[in-house]
């Protein structure tokens, strides 16, 4: 997908060294605004959840949504944050999405500080701050190509005006594009884990803005950054990145250097462009939110969010990499530790069939039957798993048995009797081993020499006669003795 | 001197049936006929409104229901409080023909206790302003002298209630936007303590320091409509979790043993004719039983300096809404630019524009420290002094305003001189304590002055307890010299 | 006497704001301004680092509101107080720049 822009970035960057900052703003899943009763719902009609509040009408006040503060507070526990007192600032600066022309954030006081989030792949990223602040309205463009640069006039939706953000801000620990997607996607799961956020980039509940800027490798200085706006999808982050980073370095070894300023991702060119080519000093002069109070959250309330905190996909992936050892590919965890097929794992885990196994089935066999009905229980899950530890089922035939098993509610007897799935007996099973031997004279003659490539062909076949019911394992060992066999008489 | 019922009585007298609210309503109107083109109170005012609600207060009265603690109590309010269906402008062209879509939760308490909203008053644009010249709309003129400033901002809820155009009204005060007009017209007008009233629907200027509060024609009248009024209110985050204090039980309870120091730095500031009268209020005290002394509390006078950036600063925030996108004023210019811009120097006069670039400039990068941070740590000097005065003190006594009435036009072209007439109002708004401008005789010139008391934060109820003896001392007074100069007393007739 | 405020900042304050100061007007904003500054010399004089500055003169803290839907307005009556709208939404001139 993306690996040519990254293969560029590796190639020209043995000299240069990467340093990415990202600012997430996530959406959070409350029932209201941040600081009043409206709705927060996404895709209401334009203008229809709007009240004095988040439309700024003169003489309105904000006061702070309970949930929203909790949901923060997880986030800020969930990337193991220090949760702190706070307060509101506000931030000055005329924009018609902006019903007050301030926006009511957090300041030098935000709610959560100092933070950290492993990625899979190990790698750990600082987390500088993670603060609520409100969401602005939505404008549209009209005439033009939609962009706002080419547009006649513009409309504002208000109903996002005052929706409850965090807005979390990682130290520039990112060195690769694929480090960034890498954090975009569990910082993504981490929100989505904890009921903060829905997660959906697309609906812009999640998004990224990257500080880019380049720097020999080796040396520790930070150069001039640019920030690029509004990746809305992992593939425009590390395609951005990846372009920033060469833009950089090409401007560097021709002698120049890059301008700190704000840049957008033209999806359409694959390049980035510069935001604002007139750069007015923004002067947003902070001060205090007089109409709000400090928020400073308890210690009990914060020990009883802690305690309600779910597992994180960190925990569930070191739990499972213990388990299987070196095992397992990192790619199969990450599947069968994702929310829908997390429970299946775990009940198969607890049970104590083979580490191995079960997360090969769960991210493998039962990825595939996505989305899963409700009958299909965890009980169901390990009855089937168990079968084949007992060797009572072949992997093919516990493939066929989960398919019909997530489609139909039947008891799983009942559905292996009607389905015929009885592992088949020794004796019938050294019959087609016979027959197949017989079948393919040539063939076997060639294998009982030394032609190791021709196993696959004579188990397809014996697998193939035995319509599946044979283990491919027992049927390998059965050929051993078969050759040794051979070999003696021969 | 005031022969006046309560409105409390005139509530029950509604309730009961001895005395219809038609008929009163009737009588305000007429007063209002007469003499409003001149006094130019009201920036809203429509009669027959005030008609069908008197008409139905005494309908729902006669049916036996319950008609409200206010039934039939006429209230002026500030143009700057919001009223669902009725314009409101604070006085500025931005705002011209603004017809809110909601109530300020004070509207709300008024309309259920069963008062009838009399009409909008005018005020200094945005509440910006000691004279209600700065209106966009019309000057207000004082009823005890038409050549004289009501004082303000509060200035046409001032003039409303001293020329009986209304029971009582509702301004706010910022800086002593309701204690300065009162003591120019000649009534009673109180701040309560920060967070006792809900600002819901007060159209900011210093959000900080903006606290609703009553004018009266008595310490009673201020007192009943401030009991209905205060309250906790969960729309104003600022508001104090409490009930609202109960103050009209303090009417008979005396000043005897209560420690008043009379602010001598303040009354520096201050006219020698309105020197005397505070002395005299101070001396009345005393022979009612209360330990007086004079005091020094130099931090007070460091207020002004303070208020002027803060005020301004929040000010600057607030007033950024007014951009003529979604409500209110706009001139359409080429660009959102170029709107803004235009929109805003068009609906802004001259002393919101000032106080918004001074607000802005003491906010902006590099003068934040200097001038906004440096104020806020000042009021922590004056709350810290105010502490520790109010250990050895229960309440304070200074003059309201440093002189009466000054004429229409004499410091309408000077800021820092209009600035200087709240040096003694500002530093318990400041503090965010209580604060009430009693009238108490006449200056020289026969207006009224004013003087106020203080106390620290939620000691209203102390300062009602206090200011009816003042009352009281100054009926009596009045009465007095009444009989000496054998004629009738000039404040019973307006 | 110098000015505690120039006319570029007055200038630079203004755009801030989004005011326009007519040239002929400067000078006296520029004096006006100038004049509150001064008399704000007595408290620009202090030494106060070791004071913490009041933000709000009655001290509360955590007031929360419970995540419950209220009324909002309605659309009709928001919309017919906007200067201009189309489409259900309000309508502004050309934006010259994205939001910073
Ligand atoms: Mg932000
Ligand atoms: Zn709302």
């Amino acid at each position: 997908m993306s690996g040519k822009d990254d293969t560029m970035f590796e190639e020209i960057s043995d000299a240069w060294e990467l340093v990415v900052g990202l600012e997430v703003h996530t959406e959070l899943k409350t029932t209201t605004k941040l600081f009043c009763g409206c709705s927060n719902q996404f895709g209401s009609e334009p203008n229809t959840n709007i009240c004095p509040v988040c439309l700024g009408l003169p003489g309105s006040l904000p006061v702070l949504n309970r949930h929203a503060v909790e949901l923060s507070i997880r986030v800020g526990l969930a990337l193991n944050c220090t949760v702190q007192a706070s307060l509101f600032h506000r931030k000055n600066y005329f924009y018609p999405d902006m019903p007050k022309d301030y926006q009511i954030s957090q300041y030098d006081l935000p709610l959560n500080i100092r933070g950290h989030l492993v990625l899979p792949s190990g790698h750990r990223v600082g987390i500088e701050r993670a603060h609520m602040e409100e969401d602005t309205g939505k404008s549209s463009h009209l005439g033009g190509s939609g962009r706002i640069s080419s547009a006649s006039a513009s409309l504002i939706d208000y109903n996002r005006s005052g929706v409850p953000l965090v807005e979390i801000v990682s130290a520039p620990d990112i060195h690769t594009p694929e480090q960034a997607r890498e954090y975009v996607s569990e910082l993504r799961s981490v929100l989505v884990a904890v009921g903060a956020s829905d997660g959906k980039m697309e609906e812009g509940s999640l998004r990224v803005d990257a500080n880019v800027s380049v720097r020999p490798r080796g040396s520790t200085e930070l150069r001039t950054r640019c920030e690029i706006k509004n990746l809305n999808s992992l593939r425009s982050l590390g395609r951005a990145i990846a372009h920033e980073a060469n833009r950089h370095i090409a401007l560097y070894e021709s002698g120049e250097s890059p301008t700190q300023q704000t840049r957008f991702w033209d999806e359409s060119g694959q390049v980035t462009g510069a935001l604002r080519t007139k750069e007015e000093a923004n002067d947003y002069r902070y001060f205090p939110e007089p109409d709000l109070v400090p928020l400073a959250p308890s210690q009990e309330w914060i020990q009883s969010i802690r305690d309600t905190l779910p597992e994180l996909p960190q925990q569930r992936r070191e739990w499972v990499m213990d388990l299987c050892g070196e095992a397992t590919t990192n790619d199969r965890i990450e599947t069968a530790i994702s929310d829908e097929l997390y429970p299946f794992l775990v009940a198969t885990l607890r049970s104590g069939l083979s580490p191995q196994r079960v997360v090969a089935r769960t991210s493998n066999e039962l990825a595939a039957e996505l989305p899963l009905p409700n009958y299909f229980s965890t009980e169901r899950f390990v009855e089937i798993c168990s079968l084949e530890e007992r060797g009572e089922l072949t992997p093919t035939q516990v493939k066929t048995l989960l398919t019909e098993a997530t489609h139909d509610d039947a008891p799983i007897s009942e559905l292996i009797a009607r389905l015929g799935l009885v592992a088949i007996s020794a004796d019938s099973l050294a019959e087609i081993v016979n027959s197949v031997i017989e079948e393919s004279p040539a063939e076997w003659t060639r294998f009982v020499e030394g032609e190791q490539q021709l196993r696959g062909f004579l188990v397809g076949k014996i697998m193939k006669a035995s319509k599946g019911k044979a283990d491919g394992k027992v049927v390998g060992e059965m050929l051993v003795e078969r050759v040794s066999a051979a070999k003696k008489v021969g | 001197m005031t022969a006046d019922p309560s409105i409390f009585e005139v509530a029950r007298a509604v309730q009961d049936g001895s005395q219809a609210c038609l008929p009163t309503v009737e009588a305000i109107l007429a007063t209002i006929a007469a003499r409003e083109p001149e006094i130019r109170a009201f920036l809203f005012h429509d009669p027959e409104q005030v008609l069908r609600e008197a008409q139905a207060i005494d309908d729902r009265a006669r049916a036996g229901d319950v008609v409200g603690p206010l039934a039939g109590v006429t209230v002026a309010l500030k143009d700057n409080l919001t009223t669902e269906e009725t314009p409101t402008t604070c006085a500025s062209k931005i705002l011209e023909h603004w017809v809110p879509p909601y109530s300020a939760t004070v509207v709300e308490r008024l309309r259920a206790a069963g008062a009838i909203v009399i009409g909008k008053t005018n005020l200094d644009e945005f509440a910006m302003g000691s004279s209600t010249e700065n209106s966009a709309f019309q000057v207000t003129k004082n009823p005890l002298d038409t050549t004289r400033v009501p004082g303000g901002s509060s200035g046409g809820s001032a003039a409303a209630v001293a020329a009986r155009f209304a029971h009582v009204a509702l301004g706010s005060d910022t800086g002593g936007s309701i204690r300065q007009p009162a003591a120019l017209c000649g009534v009673v007008g109180f701040k309560p303590t920060y967070g006792l009233v809900s600002r819901y629907g007060l159209i900011a200027f210093a959000s900080s320091l903006d606290q609703i509060g009553p004018f009266g024609r008595s310490v009673e009248d201020a007192g009943a409509l401030f009991e209905i009024i205060a309250g906790h209110d969960s729309r104003d985050s600022t508001s104090l979790d409490r009930p609202a204090p109960q103050v009209l039980d303090r009417k008979d309870r005396g000043v005897e043993g209560l420690r008043v120091g009379v602010v001598a730095d303040l009354v520096n500031f201050c006219s020698p004719d309105v020197v005397r009268r505070c002395r005299e209020a101070a001396d009345g005290l005393a022979r009612a039983g209360a330990l007086v002394e004079e005091v020094s509390v130099p931090a007070t006078t460091l207020g002004l300096s303070a208020y002027y950036i803060i005020a301004p600063a929040e000010a600057s925030s607030n007033l950024a809404r007014f951009d003529g996108v979604r409500f209110g004023l706009r001139e359409e210019g080429a660009d959102m630019t170029e709107t803004y811009v235009k929109t805003r120097s068009a609906g802004f006069g001259a002393e919101v524009k000032r106080r918004i670039m001074l607000g802005t400039y003491a906010l902006s990068a590099g003068y934040y420290e200097a001038y906004y941070g440096k104020a806020q740590r000042v009021r922590t000097l004056i709350i810290r002094a105010f502490d520790e005065i109010y250990r050895r003190f229960d309440l304070l006594l200074c003059p309201t305003s440093p002189t009466t009435a000054f004429r229409t036009g004499d410091k309408a072209n000077d800021p820092m001189a209009m600035y200087l007439n709240d040096v003694c109002t500002i530093p318990s708004s400041l503090a965010g304590h209580p604060a009430m401008s009693v009238p108490f005789g006449e200056g020289d010139d026969g207006l009224p002055v004013g003087v106020q008391l203080l106390g620290p934060a939620l000691s209203d109820p102390l300062l009602f307890q206090a200011a009816f003896v003042l009352q009281e001392m100054a009926n009596e007074h009045k009465r007095l010299s009444a009989a000496r100069l054998d004629r009738t007393d000039r404040g019973g007739d307006v | 006497m110098a000015l505690k405020i120039t006319r570029d900042e007055v200038a630079h304050v203004a755009f801030l704001a989004r005011l326009l100061i007519d040239p002929s007007e400067i000078d006296q904003y520029a004096e006006q301004l100038s004049s509150v500054l001064e008399h704000a010399a007595d408290i620009e004089a202090l030494e106060l680092n070791d004071v913490e500055p009041t933000f709000r003169p009655i001290p509360l803290e955590n007031v929360l509101r419970e995540d419950v839907v209220t009324v909002s307005l309605p659309r009709d009556t928001v919309l017919s107080q906007a200067p201009e709208t189309a489409q259900n939404m309000f309508l502004v001139p050309k934006i010259l720049s994205e939001a910073p």
